[in-house]
């Protein structure tokens, strides 16, 4: 309630803003929108997505030239003519050029990893930079002018006070498209990059398809952006677009609270004001003209970023009475199942596995199956190399030697995702969930295959009725697992038991047929580890077939239906549990030998 | 083109290629030591050509101030961190380093005439102004976010960058400079004229990266930034302090940057904010690397000089675009070689 009434209080601020401020502060708040749109691109692309880039003025310099370009060229070439003349042509016409633009940098850069990425941007920054000054058509460095107003109905957006209703309006559109978007299964696999690559592919997310989204999105918001700046301005030059400004448009997205959509606004107002600010007095104090607010940007930012890495945003909620978190339990129509494998039809089967690190053998000649409607436990001293076997069935890792059939299938050589696909869904050893989602979005994670709908419709909420059955799924898994009391809670709250009692929530969100739990058991207390076995046998008995590792001899002992043990990344024993608890090589390796 | 024309531009390139090849190095070695892509590298180069061109034209280069306000500030912030943890006897080197060299430096200044002095002089007093601020800078932005990821350090290092661009730009003017040659002679080699200063800066460099692989290979220092690159936490074990691997590397940076604007100024006008463009070629140069390898590194970064010389003899227009954009394709062929793990935030 409190949010609401805060929101609409904003509304009406921005609505009154331009009929009782001044000509001056009308032009400033038109800069901090247009700024504010690129800002939240970033916020985004780097402060959610986790990838960084520096170029984003690059991609407002196209939306401007292009429009500038179309809109006062005097003799188009005749397969450009349909673009001239017209501003909402030259706005097709650049979100058409960043798009392709975007896409073939997307497809080249998006796939460096780590610090290459930002490096990367730095160079296209610079080069589309130097690019728009050299080029004689767009009038070098000088620039073009006479670019037209836009008109809208027929009425003429001259007056600032006016084109600022138009710049707001897109801010605002742009900022119930991104919330939409991170809202969403779209958006639960968006936010899933920024540390959580590995876990997303193995629950069936693509991951380099979610960073090319981002990246188009931003690049899209910063056309618009350049698109607006043209039409207000009337005249382009390249300055604007230059590495300086990219680099400022991330200190923006930075200050505000990079993960926040607020935070671009807030980064954006609170940059340009003081920019302008900084740009009346420094010369003055100084006794010298030039660009000297740089020297408080920089500053500022090695301040923020040593004191308050989140930005300005997460520290002003907290003076807010805001934090109301969602309580009702989604409700929705089940989804549609896979068929369940008859009792007994081999799932799984590894036929001479073989996994080298280097010199190291950490899996040599494995061979297991495991049958629909039984528990598998695959057991051994530390070392042994059951999660190395683990990543190699699911695909995390591939085995060097070897063959894996899932469901009569070979899938060697497929990725996790592709795994995932048919049916398999596993835990990780060290936990992997995002702790700043909910438990609940965390296990709906695992239901990113079961859904169809894209970007668009999330952007739009289009795809409200599939969101609310998948949530309702994930909630269905959350409460089956016991974690009931604490679906809303972020994840990164929840103790190590808990989280690790998720990671089978969201598994089983998958609706697989064959689940891999790698040590379920850890970390938990005696009835829980109770609750844990009876769940799993329901699942056995429901048909499911469950490959186990534990380190728990009586929970294993208690559920397995059959035990393969390992050590030295060989099988030493397989078997029934009582069969292998009195194997004579496999007490030698657990309690060593007795000469 | 002629044969002539080539071979001049062939100097031309591996002219700048060599000052290419020394900032890449330095980059390699702060990258590999604390992970900081060092984006302000090219500001050392500035500060280095500016600053001996303030001595010769007679005026007080505004790094003698920036030397003085740094070293108070870091003297400020670590003798408060001496006395709350009591360990009193750091503070005479705290005084030392940060407040009683810079006021040395000070009067060095003021009460000598830098104008007057011969050139190696000059050069000296300038390196003796430019080069703490490496690791001072150190102290100020990068160590209380050490262990940050390598994106938070690159986004402080873009920080510094501007607030250091700005500075250059209050303390230099918006005019460039360039300083006399350290040798007026030339000489016919065939068809070319080799000038004395492409000697000089061939053969300075040629001498720094020899003496770098010296210090790296048998100093006991050397031995331990080795050891902090490949393994930061087994070097702290061995006792090997990461700050002072931190610091070290940054003078180490400072110095490669501050001397290579030195060597470069007779050659080519320095502004205010020439290094950057200058420094990032050297980044083109330490990627081909792959910001691990000293010698690619160096090869790429002279491949680099090369192609801008003959780039800006065909486009001279569009040389930077050239430049820049050959980055790419490398970068993506980097990151398909190099195996990438998640970087757990």
């Amino acid at each position: 309630m409190a949010a609401r009434l805060l929101f609409g209080g904003f509304l009406c601020l921005v609505l009154l803003a331009p009929q009782v401020a001044s000509e001056f502060h009308v032009t400033l708040l038109n800069y901090i929108g247009l700024y504010a749109i690129v800002a939240l691109g970033l916020v985004l692309l780097t402060g959610v997505g986790g990838l960084t880039s520096f170029g984003q003025a690059a991609f407002v310099g196209l939306g401007a030239y292009t429009t500038g370009y179309l809109s006062t060229a005097e003799n188009l070439p005749p397969w450009l003519a349909v673009f001239g003349g017209s501003p909402w042509m030259g706005l097709l016409a650049g979100l058409l050029l960043t798009a392709a633009v975007a896409f073939v940098l997307g497809l080249l850069t998006l796939r460096l990893s780590g610090h290459y990425l930002p490096l990367g941007t730095i160079a296209w920054g610079i080069s589309l930079y130097f690019l728009f000054g050299n080029l004689e058509f767009l009038g070098g460095h000088t620039g073009m002018s006479g670019i037209p107003a836009l008109s809208l109905f027929g009425v003429e957006l001259r007056d600032g006070r006016i084109y600022y209703y138009a710049i707001w309006a897109v801010l605002l559109g742009a900022v119930w498209l991104t919330r939409n978007l991170l809202d969403s299964r779209e958006g639960r696999a968006i936010r899933a990059l920024k540390g959580g690559v590995v876990m997303a592919e193995a629950m069936g997310v693509d991951t380099a398809r979610s960073k090319v989204v981002i990246f188009l999105v931003a690049a899209l918001f910063a056309s618009i952006s350049g698109w607006l700046y043209a039409h207000l301005q009337r005249f382009v030059n390249p300055t604007p677009f230059g590495l300086a400004i990219g680099i400022e448009y991330l200190f923006m997205a930075v200050v505000g609270g990079a993960a926040h959509v607020w935070g671009a606004l807030i980064g954006a107002g609170l940059i340009t004001i003081l920019k302008q600010w900084l740009q009346d007095w420094l010369p003055k104090l100084l006794g010298a003209s030039g660009n000297f607010e740089v020297i408080f940007f920089g500053v500022m930012m090695i301040f923020v970023l040593q004191r308050a890495r989140d930005g300005l945003w997460p520290i002003l909620t907290r003076l807010m009475p805001l934090r109301q978190v969602q309580r009702a339990v989604p409700q929705g129509a089940a989804l549609p199942k896979k068929p369940v494998p008859a009792a007994g039809q081999v799932l799984l089967e590894a036929r001479n596995v073989v996994k080298r690190f280097g010199g190291l053998v950490a899996n040599n000649n494995m061979n297991l199956t495991v049958k629909a409607g039984e528990v598998m436990a695959l057991i051994g001293p530390n070392g042994a190399g059951k999660s190395t076997m683990f990543n190699c069935i699911s695909g995390v890792d591939s085995a060097t030697e070897g063959e894996v059939l899932f469901c009569g299938q070979a899938v060697t050589g497929l990725n996790s995702r592709q795994i995932a696909r048919l049916g398999m869904s596993r835990t990780f050893q060290h936990v992997r969930l995002l702790p700043t989602m909910t438990v609940l979005e965390n296990v709906a994670i695992g239901g990113h295959l079961r859904g169809s709908k894209g970007v668009l419709p999330a952007m739009l909420h289009l795809e409200r009725a599939e969101e609310l059955r998948l949530l309702a799924e994930a909630a269905r898994q959350v409460e089956r697992v016991g974690l009931k009391d604490s679906m809303f809670e972020l994840a990164g709250s929840l103790a190590l038991g808990q989280q690790r009692t998720l990671e089978i929530a969201r598994a089983l969100c998958a609706d697989p047929c064959l689940l891999l739990l790698d040590e379920p058991a850890a970390g938990l207390r005696y009835m829980e580890k109770q609750a844990l076995a009876d769940l799993l046998r329901k699942l056995r008995g429901e048909g499911m077939g469950i490959l186990l590792v534990e380190h728990d001899m009586d929970f294993v002992m208690g559920l397995a239906d059959r035990v393969v043990v390992m050590e030295f990344g060989e099988k030493i024993a397989e078997g029934l549990p009582e069969e292998v608890q009195r194997d004579p090589a496999v007490l030698e390796a657990y309690l060593g030998g007795v000469d | 083109m002629d044969l002539q024309i080539a071979l001049l531009l062939g100097q031309d390139g591996i002219t700048n290629g060599a000052i290419y090849a020394l900032l890449s190095l330095a980059l390699v070695l702060v990258f590999a030591v604390t992970r900081v892509i060092f984006i302000p590298q090219g500001e050392f180069v500035a500060f280095g050509a500016l600053t001996l061109a303030s001595f010769q034209a007679g005026k007080t280069p505004g790094t003698l101030w920036l030397l003085i306000g740094a070293g108070v500030v870091v003297a400020l912030i670590d003798l408060t961190l001496a006395v709350r943890s009591g360990m009193a006897r750091k503070i005479p080197r705290i005084v030392g380093w940060n407040l009683i060299y810079p006021a040395a430096a000070a009067a060095a200044v003021f009460l000598l005439k830098p104008s007057e002095f011969p050139l190696l002089l000059q050069i000296v007093l300038a390196l003796a102004l430019v080069v703490p601020l490496g690791p001072m800078i150190y102290r100020l932005a990068f160590q209380p976010v050490a262990e940050a990821s390598v994106l938070v350090l690159l986004i402080v290092s873009v920080a510094v960058h501007l607030a250091l661009v700005g500075l250059g730009l209050l303390f230099f003017g918006a005019e460039g400079s360039r300083t006399p040659a350290f040798s007026e002679v030339s000489f016919d080699l065939g068809l070319v004229r080799v000038t004395g200063q492409t000697l000089w800066v061939m053969g300075a460099s040629l001498l720094q990266i020899v003496v770098l692989a010296l210090f790296f290979e048998r100093t006991i220092y050397g031995k331990a930034l080795r050891a902090t690159a490949m393994n930061r936490t087994g070097a702290r074990l061995m006792g090997i302090s990461t700050v002072m691997a931190g610091k070290l590397s940054f003078l180490l940076a400072a110095l490669i940057g501050a001397f290579s604007g030195i060597l470069i100024a007779p050659i080519t006008t320095v502004y205010y904010d020439t290094g950057f463009l200058i420094g990032l070629k050297g980044f083109v140069g330490a990627i081909v690397g792959g910001l691990a390898s000293y010698p690619i590194a160096a090869a790429g970064a002279v491949l680099v000089g090369l192609l801008e010389a003959f780039s800006s003899f065909w486009a001279s227009a569009f040389k930077e675009v050239i430049v820049f954009t050959l980055i790419i394709p490398v970068l993506v062929w980097r990151s398909l070689t190099t195996r990438h793990v998640e970087e757990d935030e």
